[in-house]
């Protein structure tokens, strides 16, 4: 009886989970596999599309004979780079028409018209022209023979699908000079964004976990960066960051703070004077460091206020006795109890901003020194058009992630389930 | 003791007030007042004369009337100092100065002679500058974009500055961005489809996730663990990696441009977090209620549908206002797979708008504006559930 119960259970677990399991396999599983075959091909946007052989019909009237008519079929193969072989071309004909002096290529049979084009090379170009007429010599009706669509095929090589494997890619990924450039922006906007962001974190929970005046406003108000629109809020900073009449630099301006407005998302290095030595500041990354701190702090903030509410206030209550003030308060009880969780939120929110993509696009598209990995991804496949490379630096992504994980799964994998 | 927490006071005082002063100066510019500075030394010594007197004076007076007094002295001090400033920027000044001196009414002598009350003094200013740090840095963008939709090209022209609304004109000159989003850029359509992929991301995902994670919550079966696992690992990989295969395939299959592929797409990268989400809560409801569903005869399908769902709808509102929220912001994939203008989505849409460098920015703010309200809208209105939907959705997976 339990025997048949469970194996019940299980073809009903197997039955609710399949449709699930499906999707999530087509969706994110086989592209990251996916992404393997195409990073080792030479593969460019253009070639993506199959490709076919194409005809466009036109019919043409023949001078002083309503009995006769002239059809051009356009005929070319939509791929400027590769060749179709045994194209076949087929088209109808309404009743009682028949083709005059019908092309070698072709036969006529029951009303159709087949013809064998052999191959065709990148590029073809061919109009192909037959006459017809109607057998008892009555006015043909052009709408009747337009009507017809003629039906093509041929065979070609899927680019994606042959066995043509190169290095390349990589090769030009690891030997590039920039490579480690953009290795290092890539960490410094993820290790300072996901720093600034759980520090302001820390300062907005520390601050809502208090009683004031308007403290549920407060704690709504400080989700409206995440929940809002990334596009919407990315277009408005950089309007708000404009050098020519942005809301910010005016204002600077205006008030004499600043001489000249400043370039906030498109100047690369701002040179900085301290004691004698000059400092380059990476200005347009730490901009976007900034947005990007700004726009994921809540995430930080919920997750860290979580964890102070969970606090024994008896702690706190042991620490007033003792004459405690609030920043000893908060040096030795609150930040000892959320150290745990400050790292595993330091490791998660890490490796979310190491894929972020849309932040740095939307400001400023990779230029001005904040090209990261994922901006490069679509650089080099959409921008260059060159998929096969975008697909190499996913690769580098996703291998840079797993380490990531493993590093966070052997040190703090065990405590999470603890907190 | 009682000097050092006396100048802490002071030091800390003066310059909260001469920062709220400031800022409230640059809100008056925004509103088109010309200010050439912020006359920041200035309002310290004011703030600082300020505090003195009023912790000087202590408690010895009514309140109210020690407030008023002060407030509207000060004030007439300050408008006769600076240059004249139209009635209701002196009347925010009084506001401010009215709330700040109330702010101080325990700080007197006798307050300040107590022990160790100078931190106190110095976390109580830290945190009222940090309501007001936060306030500002979070509203003010929100701010420019809502206001800078009601002005026109001209107008940011002659003085960016001035992001006043002029409510003399007509109501359709005040909404004119509006007008033209909707007429000449199609926005109506885009909110549809906006909509249309939101909601049916949120069905699709729901029909596929409640039952998987009934089987991970409550069925034993070979391969569970992993399972489980593998549900959160996959949730880290970012959309980025996924993109390129994606697009061929899509090329190929012909899915571009659809909102078909949309779909199944969003609906795949949300599945893993609410499947974590779903399962989380089923495991918390009690096993004997369903064990006695099995007994009256239902099946594996009738307990999902008659037990669990009407037991766990708090859940399910998480999981589908936080997958909403997703569908209704993604970008990445919207922008690789639309490019024709009749299948865009609203984030889309926006970001064609600014692929014409010559697109006014108050039709590209009127276009956020369209966006971003009615999310904002459902997330203070949903508050309770959004909220532990992103903690479970972004910290934990």
């Amino acid at each position: 009886m339990s025997t048949t119960l469970s194996k019940i259970e299980k073809k009903t677990a197997y039955t609710l989970l399949l449709p699930a399991v499906c999707l999530v396999f087509s969706i994110i599983l086989f592209p990251i596999f996916a992404n393997i075959w195409i990073s080792f091909k030479e593969v460019g946007l253009k070639d993506i599309r199959i490709p076919e052989p194409r005809a466009k019909k036109i019919v043409k009237n023949i001078q002083d004979n309503n009995s006769e008519l002239k059809i051009i079929y356009k005929l070319r193969n939509s791929s400027l780079t590769q060749n179709i072989r045994e194209v076949r071309f087929s088209d109808k004909f309404p009743k009682n028409i028949e083709p005059i002096d019908l092309d070698t290529r072709c036969d006529f049979k029951s009303k159709k018209i087949k013809c064998f084009f052999g191959d065709w090379e990148a590029g073809y170009r061919e109009n192909f022209e037959i006459i017809i007429k109607d057998v008892n010599n009555n006015v043909i009706n052009i709408q009747n023979i337009k009507s017809y669509k003629p039906d093509l095929n041929g065979k070609s090589d899927n680019i994606l699908l042959t066995t043509e494997f190169t290095l390349k890619n990589f090769k030009s990924i690891f030997l590039n000079n920039n490579f480690f450039e953009l290795l290092m922006t890539t960490f410094y906007f993820t290790f300072f964004g996901t720093l600034g962001a759980i520090i302001l974190g820390i300062f907005a929970a520390q601050l809502v976990n208090q009683k004031f005046y308007g403290r549920s406003f407060m704690r709504s108000i400080l989700l409206f960066p995440y929940v809002g629109p990334v596009v919407a809020l990315a277009y408005t900073w950089t309007l708000l960051l404009d050098p020519n009449s942005g809301t910010i630099n005016s204002l600077l301006v205006s008030y004499g703070i600043m001489e000249k407005p400043i370039n906030l998302l498109g100047q690369k290095y701002l040179i900085i004077n301290i004691l004698g030595f000059d400092f380059k500041l990476r200005l347009a990354l730490t901009t976007v460091i900034f947005f990007e701190i700004w726009r994921y702090f809540p995430l930080a903030f919920l997750f860290i206020l979580a964890r102070l509410q969970a606090i024994p206030k008896d702690l706190y209550e042991a620490a007033d006795v003792d004459g405690a003030g609030p920043f000893r308060k908060f040096f030795h009880i609150t930040l000892p109890q959320i150290t745990a969780i400050l790292s595993i939120l330091f490791m998660i929110r890490f490796i979310w901003n190491f894929n972020k993509f849309e932040d740095i696009f939307l400001l400023t598209g990779g230029a001005s020194g904040t090209l990261t990995l994922p901006i490069s991804v679509y650089q080099q496949g959409f921008a260059v058009s060159n998929i096969g490379m975008g697909s190499a630096v996913s690769i580098v992504i996703v291998l840079l992630l797993i380490t990531f994980m493993i590093i966070y799964f052997k040190l703090i994998g065990k405590r999470a389930n603890e907190i | 003791m009682k000097f050092k927490s006396l100048i802490i006071t002071l030091f800390a005082s003066s310059i909260f007030l001469a920062t709220i002063i400031c800022i409230w100066t640059i809100i008056a510019t925004l509103q088109g007042l010309s200010f050439t500075a912020l006359n920041f030394n200035f309002n310290l010594l004011l703030s600082l004369g300020l505090t003195i007197i009023s912790i000087f004076i202590g408690n010895k007076f009514n309140h109210l009337l020690k407030i008023f007094v002060l407030s509207i002295s000060f004030t007439i001090l300050y408008i006769f100092l600076s240059k004249s400033s139209p009635l209701w920027f002196s009347g925010g000044i009084f506001l401010l100065i009215l709330f700040f001196t109330n702010k101080l009414r325990k700080y007197d002598l006798k307050y300040l002679n107590q022990d160790f009350i100078s931190e106190k003094i110095v976390f109580e200013f830290l945190s009222l500058f940090a309501i007001i740090f936060f306030a500002l840095v979070i509203l003010f963008p929100f701010y420019i974009m809502f206001v800078t939709s009601f002005k026109t090209q001209t107008a940011l022209l002659i003085n960016p500055l001035d992001l006043s609304i002029d409510f003399s004109k007509n109501i359709f000159d005040i909404f004119k961005s509006y007008f033209v989003i909707f007429k000449t850029y199609d926005f109506g359509r885009y909110i549809l489809t906006s909509s249309y992929v939101s909601i049916g991301t949120v069905l699709i995902t729901l029909l596929f996730a409640i039952p998987a994670a009934y089987a991970v919550a409550r069925l034993k079966f070979f391969g569970k663990n992993f399972l489980s696992t593998s549900i959160l690992i996959i949730y880290m990989f970012p959309a980025i990696v996924l993109v390129i295969p994606l697009y061929t395939v899509f090329s190929q299959l012909g899915l571009r441009n659809s909102i078909g592929g949309l779909l199944i797409v969003y609906t795949a990268t949300t599945l893993p977090v609410a499947i974590y989400m779903l399962q989380g809560y089923f495991k918390s409801i009690p096993k004997e209620i369903e064990e006695a569903g099995l007994i009256d005869g239902q099946n594996w399908f009738g307990i999902i549908i008659k037990i669990i769902i009407p037991l766990s709808l708090p859940a399910i509102a998480s999981v589908s206002l936080y997958v909403f929220m997703i569908a209704w912001n993604e970008f990445l994939f919207s922008l690789m797979f639309l490019d024709n203008p009749k299948t865009f989505t609203l984030s889309r849409a926006i970001n064609h708008l600014t692929g014409d460098a010559e697109t006014p920015r108050q039709y590209l703010m009127a276009g956020s504006v369209i966006v971003t309200l009615p999310i904002l809208l459902i997330f203070v209105y949903f508050e309770k559930y959004l909220v532990s939907g992103l903690t479970a959705g972004s910290v934990k997976g």
